[in-house]
């Protein structure tokens, strides 16, 4: 039992922490937090990481990865996360590659997995439908074989970022006669520009745009765009969900969101003191930091189960029930801090012009949309009662 | 013991219930709510037309009804539609400054224009360093001959921007936290001095920053006691939070009813998902909590002229309740519609926003739990 980072990892860290204080782009700094970003932004994210030779952090060296142990990777992510960072858009690095090198072809794995690192492809997600949330496995979207094509046609939803996206990985139902709904799925790279792709926005409650409707209509795909097996798509598309959930945790995003909560509630004053030193609130802010803890030597225990070969097993469902608990509990605790001036709402309301008197703090005005936002968390990647499903069966047993 | 209304007051829920659903659809508030003026004037002349106005004031002041009842109605039902104009910053706050703290002469004039609907007040109270604290008041009132002269800054004065008068607390002795030395002014918006910065908040209702800038204002500005408004103060709000207890109880069963019939129609897994019992045990859940809610908004609003501790201490104890109810109802209504529930399309976003407002308006659920714990241990 050890959990000290070796010398070399420490090294490794300061490596890692230099290079973000030098060549994170200085345009980027502070966009995490005021939650404004752009596919640009991204894109220059993308950009500074693959002049280092650090753009596929978790890939292995033969498809253009670093090559990082499980530790290394874990402490790029965390001091990613203690920089504010932007993330590193999961579609195609996390989700996508992970299948592709485990089933795609050679050609596919030479053509796709270079573009994922210099940028020239922003991927995003074909999975869920409007009758396919939870159930994925009933996903009703069809692709029908004619000649070397796929024509497809249906509706995707909640298309993260689809509006950014030059390519989606789309799962279809090749084989409508199949038995089980699991079966008769395929798993095809579609290229965004292809007529009959048409991406429409939804609005979400904070009044934000990330995710979209994925409409296909005769959309053709050259068979060659298939990934795997044909009908073979739902092995794949587990794969990806399992890796989908590592990293879910958010440890180390979650300790910079407390740490911040903190410094905001050592501003904001209860009966004239800071509200930190209110007793009530401070112990929320403990409990909510112990549960952090926690997770995170979890994680730990994850990690090292990781580094001694052993995949990601369902207990990664506690890292996704208990990580978004935990960040939804964070924004709930900072609009909390914020008092009156959570209430002021200023997206797409600009301002009249008048920058004498700020309305309320900077770190005020977004609290109560990332409130209401972060409650996408216990709904996304498999909702929290699905994680609870797969911990009863997979792992109780029951 | 008796829970039943008189059939004036059911009469006067069904006129409510009418209004809002014919008037008051989701589409149209949504589109309201995002327009430049941000409220309608014409269903506020409705609102008076129908008697909503007046219902709350008793037939000596010039009202139909008689007090925090009519107004438990009309706000449970103005909940359900998520009615974004000032019934609460008006006929809640500004009737109740005038009923308990008002001259004759005040009263007859303003009261009057409440129940016509051509005054509409808004409360500004909160500074930007105050929270939720009524007696923490920087704003100040100087005496200058017979008037006095108003200087300082109103932070997030929900309604200010429809409103023709404001209810401003001031300073006019004693330090930033006593709780001597606090009067109440009405001042009109329009007055010299007072500008104001409108935005729109996370609701969808309107609130202003106001600024006041050598307001001079006379002594008949005064609303009760001079230095001694506190009280009034804290009473108006007591009835404020009754009120806005029911608007909640108004939006918990919204979503609760929403919730249910979406769980009914929404199949995974071959079956609605309402068939799955841990779904079941939540909605009963957040059926158990608005019950709770709705109980303790009676409780309060039953409560409400009784003597200073025991109403406050039935006014937090309601707010505790009930928002410790939004949480949960809001919360779980969100999850349980999964995807469809973070949109901006559907009402339950909506609905959830709101209740996360009402949580903190008016001191939230931290303020009020200690403030129950001091009186009831003082």
């Amino acid at each position: 039992m050890d959990v000290q980072f070796t010398p070399e990892e420490i090294a490794f860290r300061e490596e890692v922490r230099a290079f973000l204080e030098t060549e994170y782009p200085a345009e980027l700094r502070g966009k995490y937090s005021r939650d404004e970003y752009s596919k640009e932004d991204f894109l220059l994210w993308q950009k500074a990481l693959n002049k280092r030779g650090w753009g596929a952090p978790a890939w292995p060296k033969k498809h253009g990865g670093t090559g990082w142990t499980a530790t290394q990777r874990y402490i790029f992510q965390e001091e990613c996360a203690r920089a504010e960072t932007l993330p590193i858009p999961p579609f195609g690095m996390a989700m996508l590659a992970p299948v592709l090198m485990a089933f795609a072809s050679d050609e596919q794995k030479a053509h796709y997995l270079p573009r994922i690192i210099d940028g020239t492809d922003f991927w995003c997600q074909g999975y869920s439908e409007p009758g396919a949330g939870s159930d994925l496995a009933s996903l009703k979207t069809k692709a029908e074989r004619v000649g070397d094509h796929y024509i497809i046609n249906g509706q995707k939803t909640w298309t993260t970022l689809g509006h950014f996206a030059d390519w989606i990985f789309v799962l279809c139902r090749t084989d409508p006669t199949a038995k089980k709904p699991q079966e008769g799925i395929s798993f095809i790279l579609v290229d965004m520009k292809t007529p009959g792709v048409e991406v429409r926005p939804i609005i979400t409650m904070d009044g934000g745009h990330e995710v979209n409707e994925t409409w296909f209509t005769d959309v053709k795909v050259p068979v060659a765009n298939l990934v795997g097996k044909e009908n073979e798509g739902w092995t794949y598309a587990k794969y990806l969900l399992a890796h989908e959930r590592t990293g879910i945790a958010g440890v180390a995003r979650s300790k910079k969101g407390i740490e911040r909560l903190r410094e905001i509630a050592s501003v904001e004053l209860d009966q004239g003191q800071p509200i930190i030193r209110n007793p009530d609130f401070a112990r929320k802010v403990s409990e909510l930091e112990i549960d952090l803890t926690a997770l995170e030597y979890t994680e730990l225990r994850t990690l090292a189960r990781e580094s001694q070969g052993k995949g990601p097993g369902p207990e990664s469902s506690i890292l996704k029930i208990k990580g978004t608990e935990i960040q939804q509990r964070i924004t709930e605790l900072t609009l909390e801090a914020v008092g009156v001036y959570g209430a002021p709402y200023f997206r797409g309301f600009p301002l009249d012009g008048d920058n004498q008197h700020p309305i309320g703090p900077d770190y005020a005005h977004l609290t109560a949309p990332t409130y209401a936002n972060m409650r996408k968390t216990s709904i996304y990647g498999g909702s929290n009662e699905i994680q609870h499903n797969i911990i009863a069966k997979m792992v109780l047993g029951l | 013991m008796d829970f039943n209304f008189t059939s004036e007051q059911d009469q006067l829920r069904d006129t409510v219930a009418k209004l809002v659903s014919q008037k008051y659809d989701f589409d149209t508030r949504r589109k309201v709510a995002k327009s430049e003026s941000g409220w309608r004037p014409e269903i506020w002349s409705q609102f008076a037309e129908l008697g909503l106005l007046g219902a709350s004031f008793t037939e000596a002041e010039g009202g139909f009804g008689s007090g925090p009842i009519e107004a438990m109605i009309i706000s449970e039902e103005f909940g359900k539609g998520l009615v974004i104009e000032p019934y609460l910053q008006t006929v809640v706050i500004g009737g109740n400054f005038f009923r308990h703290g008002g001259t004759d002469a005040q009263k007859e004039e303003h009261i009057a224009g409440i129940i016509s609907g051509e005054t509409r007040f808004a409360f500004a109270y909160s500074e930007p360093k105050s929270r939720f604290d009524l007696n923490d008041v920087s704003t100040t009132a100087k005496k200058d001959g017979a008037g006095y002269t108003l200087n300082g800054h109103k932070a997030v004065v929900l309604g200010a921007p429809f409103a023709t008068h404001l209810i401003v607390t001031a300073r006019t002795s004693g330090g930033q936290r006593d709780a001597n030395g606090v009067t109440v002014f009405l001042v009109a918006k329009d007055a010299r001095g007072v500008t104001t910065r409108d935005y729109p908040t996370v609701d969808g209702l309107r609130a202003s920053e106001v600024y006041f800038e050598n307001v001079a204002v006379g002594a008949d500005a005064v609303i009760g006691k001079v230095d001694g408004g506190l009280p009034l103060v804290e009473k108006v709000v007591d009835n404020a939070i009754a009120a806005l207890c029911a608007e909640a109880v108004g939006c918990f069963k919204v979503l609760n009813e929403a919730t249910i019939s979406y769980a009914k129609q929404r199949k995974q897994f071959g079956q609605p998902i309402a068939t799955f019992q841990v779904l079941q045990h939540r909605m009963v859940d957040m059926f158990m909590a608005a019950e709770q809610a709705s109980s303790m908004t009676y409780m309060v609003t039953l409560k409400l002229d009784e003597a200073d501790k025991a109403r406050k201490l039935a006014a937090s104890a309601a707010k505790v309740q009930v928002g410790k109810a939004g949480k949960l109802v809001s919360q779980d209504a969100v999850q349980i519609h999964g995807g469809m529930g973070m949109t901006d399309e559907l009402n339950v976003g909506h609905f959830f926003k709101r209740v996360t407002m009402i949580e903190s308006q008016f001191g939230n659920t931290d303020w009020h739990l200690r403030r129950y714990t001091e009186l009831s241990n003082g």
